[in-house]
């Protein structure tokens, strides 16, 4: 991932009215807690990124909450296991963790992803996860920005699934730039 | 209700609807591809493939099977639409499910598969919420990928008001979602089985590919915990990796979205917990992931689809709705009109055959009008207006006309089993040119009696509000006879070679052509052949106009393929030794341009195809040629800054010609707007059919917009095709030319 890429990512998700922001892994914890809403309930990150840095506890973030929390939570945190610069796509995993449910069933999603994890473009993205759903018969979902219907006469934000996506990147070190 | 009723009928409810979202659609594709790189390299990586994996198809079921039983769940490949609803039937009324929740699929459509399971007794709900709204209208889908395009908001909101009676009016698109999201949710979450379409689906992982945007069918799948996934049989492809190309192309091809908001790539039995959702304590991650996954594949016609050497190309199809949106025709009327049972557009044609047969295909089949304006925008290059002139073909032949007496002297067509009267008429519309040219005027002046215009109408179908062509007497062809033949034309050429020779880099000084003269040119628009010749004299080239058949375009757009083929032969033959001798061959009507550079490919021979099409030029193409290889621009009339509107023809659209024509107007000094439809409403002889008539006028008004818009309607109207000229004609008062007439004026 270059600077380029990430700055391409960054463009593609404004055009799809989605926010981006970064932050290092020190200052992951306070970094969330100015772009969650709450009720906020997530999926535990430290199990994506394999990073203590990056645990949810601590937070206002309620981690594995109960059906009904989240049928009425504002916000979903999850991990994505790639981004895709051209599309300004994520990459989401599904797992028995239910992070399918937590960012699906919320009106906020902000999801969580490493810079290194941002692929050029589609054709890189699909041979990163081709190879892994041979390996393991995963799943994924390609998400690229908020759900939307234009089924009732005129292009809505907001259908089944989230109304708004706050993308969180992970920078090592130096973070690029602040919200 | 006659044809022609139907069709105004829709075109008054719902063609507002229709056009408004469709054109959204189409422009939305043109941006979209445009920030492509690669868009034809992808387009040809995807055709590819599915050309591949129809062709191993039996192996890739097996290898697909073998996939998803190894992850737990089960295949089932269901011969007909009554065993793919029996074995749906099992699987819910196993489960004991009192509700099924469903996610857009058209397979499913296409099998009546909600009606059969409402008959025992199952609540079965739509979720997509323009399939809801259909689904509580109690309406059909028109259009495959967004099913209620032809409802306006108003007409959802008045829908919501009546059946729901909310506290609060519904009155904006946000509020209509919203509403219908409320609704859906609590259906979702309370229902035990999920049905999903797929729009692919991978034979190495047993992975399926959903392509979405409100987030219905995640939810559908994430939510139940029996996952039951119909889809047809020709969705199968090898690999993970071999989705790329679609994923990259299917929103745009489509809705112009660059990728829809999700592409789920689920391999089912999905790990998801199965949860309650009332339940107020236990963890989402301590439910267990206890899911039932079935997958249906449908052939329902589709393996003898793939045996059949003209309608396998169909099952490349990948549902996108390109061809819905790119087509003039059903920009007016939507699905309803254009299409059949469960399909919609172009394309349908083809499914509709294979799935349903001839009879429904040939209910909306004449909707095409061969223009191939959705032939680029085709993702995965299927030649969508073939298959329409195969079937239209083979609807021919399947019925007799006791009328037949009536054009038998006017048909010395090919057709064993007989054409429509009509269709037989229009695809002999050689025969009946050279009548008219031998007995002009007197031809034009008995064609416009009372009598044979109230004949035309009952017996052939043809309208009395348009005008008919006037044939001149003297052709083309007899023209150049007459002014000296070649040895004249060289004489001038040598002329206007010689007059620049001194200071120019002229490399056509041995330029020759044979300019066909096509149908219209010969007969009708003879002016337009003549200022071809001579714009082709003033640039140094000696010309030959020979006689020669015509090229068979009024016979295949009529689905008369082998007359057709015997006019594409004699024309190869008759042109054949001019283009050996070292002449090119140069084409003033685009259709008939098209039918040598695309249509001859299935008509002809390689060899002759191959040597014809790369030889023959549209005649603004040939200028444009001509003048970049240091022809002088100045032997031409000039412009002199005159404004003037120009109107390409679709055909020559689509092999990419009509920039020639703004190239070389602009270079003689013209300032050029172009119209953005994506055809005239002409369409050759559909325009002149009482059937259709209307609908050609309402496309046609579009193009009327553009030309009447400010800073166009005081321009002079110049188009490339025969058929165009004649619509303009009837849409503005000022009288249309061909551009070639404005070289030589």
């Amino acid at each position: 991932m270059s600077a380029a890429t990430l700055s391409r990512f960054e463009s593609a998700l404004n055009e799809l009215d989605a926010t981006v922001s970064y932050v290092d892994g020190d200052g992951f914890r306070d970094h969330l807690e100015g772009v969650v809403q709450p009720h906020a309930v997530g999926v535990a990150l430290e199990e994506t990124f394999d990073d203590p840095a990056l645990s949810l506890t601590e937070t206002s973030v309620e981690v594995d909450p109960a059906p009904a929390t989240l049928r009425t939570a504002k916000t979903g945190v999850t991990g994505a296991s790639l981004g895709i610069a051209d599309y300004g796509s994520l990459v989401l995993t599904v797992t028995d963790r239910a992070s399918e449910l937590v960012s699906l069933f919320v009106e906020r999603h902000v999801v969580v992803v490493r810079a290194e994890d941002v692929e050029a473009d589609m054709e890189s993205a699909v041979d990163a996860f081709g190879a892994e759903f041979r390996e393991t018969g995963g799943s994924a979902v390609i998400a690229t920005g908020p759900s939307s219907t234009a089924d009732m006469g005129a292009l809505v934000k907001g259908a089944h699934g989230p109304r708004e996506v706050h993308v969180v990147v992970l920078t090592e070190g130096e973070s690029a730039e602040g919200e | 209700m006659s044809k022609a009723d139907d069709l105004r009928r829709l075109m008054r409810t719902e063609g507002a609807a229709v056009a408004e979202n469709t054109r959204a659609f189409n422009e939305g594709r043109y941006r979209s591809v445009a920030d492509l790189e690669n868009y034809e390299e992808l387009k040809d990586e995807a055709r590819a493939i599915k050309e591949d994996a129809i062709a191993r198809l039996p192996e890739l079921v097996d290898q697909l099977r073998e996939a998803v039983e190894a992850n737990g769940g089960t295949v089932y490949v269901a011969d007909d639409a009554a065993d793919a609803n029996e074995y749906v039937r099992s699987v819910v009324a196993d489960r004991g499910a009192e509700r099924a929740v469903k996610s857009k699929s058209m397979t499913t459509e296409e099998l009546d598969l909600n009606d059969a399971l409402e008959a025992d007794g199952v609540d079965v709900v739509e979720t997509d919420l323009g399939e809801w709204v259909l689904q509580l209208a109690e309406e059909a889908p028109s259009h495959i990928v967004a099913p209620a395009i032809h409802k306006s908001r108003e007409a959802i909101a008045e829908l919501f008001e009546a059946r729901f009676d909310p506290e609060e009016p519904l009155e904006t698109a946000e509020d209509l979602t919203y509403f219908a999201r409320e609704k859906l949710g609590e259906q979702i979450t309370d229902a035990e089985v999920g049905i999903t379409g797929a729009n692919f689906l991978t034979a190495d992982t047993g992975t399926m590919a959903l392509v979405t945007s409100e987030g219905n069918a995640r939810k559908t799948v994430a939510a139940t915990d029996t996952q039951i996934t119909v889809a047809g049989v020709e969705k199968v492809i090898p690999t993970v990796e071999d989705l790329r190309p679609f994923i990259e192309l299917i929103g745009r091809s489509g809705t112009g979205q660059d990728i829809t908001s999700y592409v789920s790539l689920l391999t089912p039995p999905v790990d998801t917990p199965v949860v309650d959702f009332g339940d107020e304590t236990t963890p989402l991650s301590e439910f267990d992931a206890d899911r039932a996954f079935h997958l249906v594949l449908v052939d329902n016609g589709r393996l003898e689809m793939r045996e059949d050497d003209q309608l396998r190309e169909t099952l490349y199809c990948i549902r996108c709705s390109a061809c819905s949106n790119s087509c003039a025709n059903f920009q007016s009327v939507g699905g309803h009109a254009f299409g059949g049972e469960t399909y919609s557009g172009g394309i349908a044609t083809g499914w509709e055959a294979g799935i349903e047969g001839l009879d429904t295909a040939a209910e909306f089949n004449d909707l095409c009008t061969g223009c191939t304006r959705c032939v680029n925008a085709c993702p995965v290059k299927i030649d969508i207006p073939w298959i329409n002139a195969v079937v239209r073909d083979r609807v021919n032949r399947g019925e007799d006309s006791e009328l037949d007496w009536l054009v038998d002297g006017l048909t010395p067509d090919e057709e064993e089993g007989g054409a429509p009267l009509q269709k037989r008429f229009f695809g002999n519309f050689e025969t009946v040119a050279k009548l008219g040219s031998l007995t002009a005027p007197v031809s034009s002046r008995l064609a416009d009696t009372e009598a044979s215009r109230w004949l035309m109408e009952k017996a052939l179908g043809i309208d009395p509000r348009r005008d008919l062509p006037e044939f001149e007497r003297e052709t083309l062809v007899k023209w150049f006879e007459k002014r000296g033949g070649e040895a004249a034309s060289e004489r001038r050429a040598a002329g206007g070679r010689a007059a620049r020779e001194s200071g120019a880099r002229n490399r056509n000084s041995e330029r020759r052509v044979v300019l066909y003269p096509d149908l219209y040119t010969n007969h009708v628009q003879v002016e337009r052949g003549k200022a071809a010749v001579r714009a082709l004299e003033s640039l140094g080239v000696n010309v030959v106009v020979p006689s020669v058949a015509s090229s068979g375009r009024a016979p295949f757009s009529q689905g008369m393929v082998a007359t057709a083929a015997d006019h594409a032969e004699r024309v190869t033959e008759t042109l054949a030794p001019y283009v050996e001798d070292g002449r090119d061959v140069v084409v003033v009507e685009p259709s008939d341009h098209a039918m040598f550079a695309r249509e001859y490919e299935r008509l002809v021979d390689a060899e002759g195809f191959a040597s014809l099409s790369e030889r023959s030029y549209e005649v603004l193409e040939y200028v444009y040629g001509l003048l970049e290889n240091g022809a002088d621009p100045d032997s031409l009339s000039a412009g002199g800054g005159e404004k003037i509107a120009y109107h390409s023809h679709c055909q020559q659209r689509t092999l990419g010609l009509e920039t020639y024509t703004v190239a070389v107007l602009e270079r003689l000094g013209y300032d050029v707007v172009t119209s953005e439809v994506e055809c005239c409403g002409m369409a050759g002889s559909f325009g002149y059919k009482s059937d259709y008539y209307e609908l050609s006028m309402d496309v046609g008004d579009r193009l009327r917009d553009q030309l009447e818009a400010d800073g166009v309607r005081d321009r002079r109207v110049v188009a490339s095709g025969t058929s165009c000229l004649e619509q303009i004609d009837s849409l503005v008062a000022r009288k249309p030319q061909h551009p070639v007439e404005l070289l030589v004026e």
